[in-house]
């Protein structure tokens, strides 16, 4: 067996018989799925919460309006002062006391009515009262200029945009969020496994340093090779894990669509009737119906080679990093030009992609090597020209090539340096030894 | 007698810092070389030198008069002073990947292991991690890795340090059964006395230069100066020692005697031999002990160092 292929294989070994990793690789999607359930949970804690109001109406006027409705309810405070009402609040802990002054005009009055609370209330809460005010005062300036309310109520036109692509299949607006949501998750899973990963090479690297073995791998190995291997050996137990992933939420995914009962059918064209979409009950089935219809198997396929390109790009900048320092307390100095560039990419991706998926911003960050692995995994489900991923990737795996010689060198300096801490300025010298 | 390694004129620098400055050593076959230096040196350029760690800037290595080149890292094994194995690693595992790795066989590496183990008598260890074994008894590990392959060359850096003496002992035959089945060795250490017991030839390297290399005898010889350590028992004893030191260039001497005598060391003129001294002496007392005084590497060490200061 040649001296590359056995590296590689004790470094896959060594990442794999990991108790961390089998941890990891069989604990993450179970605490995926309960963080979605647990976020899920929480928020349906909320919604069940009721407000209680105490409502001072000294008009009489909106008293009417004021109904209970889901998380708010009114009490009628309208025959007590409002300083007897503010007590009577305090003391009985309420959520917060609505107070409508009288003798006001109605222009006067949208800016006069108060809303007194402990603590700062819920927008949402403070929206929803605005908007009951706001209609009856608009009703009552109506009348008041003569025009029939029944009219404006009857002739009001609410529109709702149908999406539909050019091959005849419809979507839900839904989709947006889905595509949003899947590009996030691979460009963040992306991001994750870089680090994760990147780490792993370096934390080898420092380990073969301060456990000194590396004067004798050395010896019979050439550094480059060393580095090469154990590149490729930690990316191996990457996808390997990542394969595991995949498996395991094919399996919970086909699971959970069959218990929702939505047919995939990824090839046909999936008609959503009418009364699906109306029907609130069903929105999962149509969120579901958009997962199946992403292009998830050139989205599995592109995340695998962007995150082969990407983790190789990174971990060499890792592994040297790793040569360089002879401990991992040290190693922070050196991050800088992994953080930076990574946030980058992130937050391009949270912000221009989002807002517009082919735009200038999004375009250009998603052919920089070192952002376009996770700026393009975000733009993918909202449909790439293949020729733009084709460039993006041609030159991710150019930039590696000048990467690895760099890190190269670095690297087969750092290993033989033991306990100085070295300098940025220091670094830039080795490359010229 | 051949040589097996030539290193001719190697010189290293780390930027403006020179490592190895015009080095040449010549290792004979089947010898135990000694390269001797203080910490700093150069002594570890050297070696790396030899294993082909660090490209030196100018000179050449002949490694059994080939140029030295990849292929011959299996023909060398090394042991560096900063011992290392992986910790989390089994070792039997590890001994089986670093055997590989110089080009073993996985199934000869697991014989000749085999063979290594029961003879330190550690099979046992097989399953263990490196990081359950005490120092010492990773190092035996390490040892086993080194030879294992069965270099022409072998080059232990402080291979003693950590032993106990029981274990040194151990290893020391075991360095001159690998000498006497032709392996050539090269051993850089500060423990003199393990010099002298082992070595042949040494290189003395400081500051980045060798300056003295040879047949440890030669040199012992080049360095003594006939002098003679010399007990005298004497019914006058101070009238003796001035007639002594009017005749002859003395120093005082310290040895350990049950009674009481005169002790001195006499260095003689080229004009005179030992046997006129000892003729000369014999008249004056009887004479309880005369010997040659040659000098100790630790002594050479020592002065050609602060010579060179």
């Amino acid at each position: 067996m040649s001296n590359l292929k056995l590296i590689i294989r004790r470094e896959f070994i060594a990442r794999v018989r990991n108790k961390t990793f089998v941890v990891m690789t069989f604990l993450s999607p179970l605490i995926f799925v309960g963080m979605i359930g647990l976020i899920t949970w929480l928020t349906s804690l909320s919604k069940d919460e009721v407000h209680e109001i105490a409502l001072l109406d000294e008009t009489g006027v909106f008293e009417p309006y004021f109904k209970n409705s889901k998380g708010m309810s009114y009490i009628q405070y309208s025959d007590l002062s409002l300083n007897d009402a503010k007590d009577s609040v305090i003391a009985k802990d309420l959520y917060g006391l609505l107070y409508i002054p009288k003798n006001k005009s109605n222009k006067e009055l949208e800016k006069a009515i108060q809303f007194y609370a402990e603590e700062a209330p819920n927008i949402d809460v403070l929206q929803r009262i605005e908007k009951i005010i706001s209609e009856e005062l608009t009703h009552q300036n109506f009348e008041k200029e003569g025009v029939d309310v029944a009219v404006i109520e009857s002739s009001k036109a609410k529109v709702d945009i149908q999406i539909e692509n050019f091959l005849g299949e419809k979507t839900s607006k839904i989709s947006n969020y889905v595509k949003m949501f899947f590009g996030g998750l691979a460009g963040y899973l992306l991001l994750m496994f870089v680090v994760i990963y990147g780490n792993m090479v370096m934390r080898s690297v420092i380990e073969e340093k301060t456990s000194r073995i590396i004067e004798v791998i050395i010896s019979s190995v050439k550094p480059v090779q060393l580095m090469i291997g154990k590149i490729l050996g930690t990316t191996l137990a990457g996808v390997l894990q990542f394969f595991i992933w995949v498996i395991i939420g094919s399996v919970l995914f086909v699971g959970a669509s069959f218990y929702l009962g939505v047919e995939l059918q990824p090839e046909s064209t999936v008609q959503v009737s009418e009364v699906l979409q109306e029907e609130v009950n069903n929105q999962a089935q149509l969120i579901f119906q958009d997962i199946s219809n992403l292009p998830l198997v050139s989205l599995t396929i592109l995340f695998l080679i962007y995150f082969i390109g990407g983790y190789f790009l990174y971990s060499s900048i890792y592994a040297a990093i790793g040569a360089a320092v002879d401990s991992e307390t040290d190693s922070q100095q050196f991050m800088l030009p992994i953080i930076v560039p990574l946030m980058l990419a992130f937050y391009v991706g949270v912000f221009a992609v989002i807002e517009n998926p082919h735009g200038t911003v999004s375009t250009v960050f998603s052919m920089i090597p070192l952002t376009s692995p996770i700026v393009m995994l975000m733009r993918v489900p909202f449909g790439v020209d293949w020729w733009q991923i084709l460039i993006s990737i041609l030159l991710l795996f150019g930039s590696i090539w000048f990467m690895v010689i760099f890190a190269a060198k670095i690297y087969k300096i750092g290993i033989l340096m033991y306990g100085k801490k070295p300098s940025y300025r220091e670094i830039y010298k080795w490359l010229k030894y | 007698m051949t040589n097996l390694l030539e290193v001719q004129n190697a010189t290293k620098r780390f930027g403006a810092f020179t490592a190895l400055q015009d080095v040449s050593i010549e290792v004979p076959k089947g010898s135990i070389f000694g390269l001797l230096g203080p910490n700093g040196a150069g002594k570890t350029t050297l070696i790396r030198i030899i294993n082909q760690i660090t490209i030196p800037d100018q000179g050449k290595v002949y490694l059994d008069n080939e140029p030295l080149q990849p292929m011959h890292i299996k023909d060398i094994g090394y042991l560096p002073e900063e011992r290392g194995l992986y910790k989390s690693m089994k070792v039997g595992e590890q001994a089986l990947y670093l055997a590989q790795l110089k080009g073993l066989s996985k199934r000869e590496a697991r014989e000749r292991l085999k063979y290594w183990f029961d003879k330190f008598d550690i099979t046992h260890w097989w399953d263990k991690k490196i990081q359950e074994l005490s120092k010492g008894m990773a190092q035996k590990v390490q040892f086993i890795v080194t030879v294992l392959h069965r270099p022409k060359l072998l080059i232990f850096d402080e291979p003693f340090s950590g032993f106990d003496p029981i274990n040194a002992n151990v290893i020391k035959d075991e360095i001159l059964q690998l000498r006497d089945e032709g392996a050539t060795v090269i051993f850089s250490t500060h423990r003199m006395e393990s010099v002298e017991e082992l070595c042949d030839h040494i290189a003395l390297i400081n500051k980045s230069k060798k300056i003295l290399d040879g047949k440890v005898s030669d040199i012992k010889r080049a360095y003594k100066t006939s002098t003679f350590e010399v007990g005298l028992k004497a019914e006058n004893k101070n009238g003796l020692l001035d007639t002594l030191n009017n005749k002859f260039n003395t120093t005082p001497a310290d040895f350990k005697t049950i009674d009481d005598q005169l002790k001195l060391k006499i260095t003689l003129e080229d004009t005179m031999s030992s046997n006129d001294l000892l003729g000369y002496l014999s008249d004056k007392g009887q004479v309880l002990r005369f010997n040659e005084v040659i000098p100790s590497v630790n002594e050479i060490f020592i002065k050609t160092i602060t010579e060179n200061e």
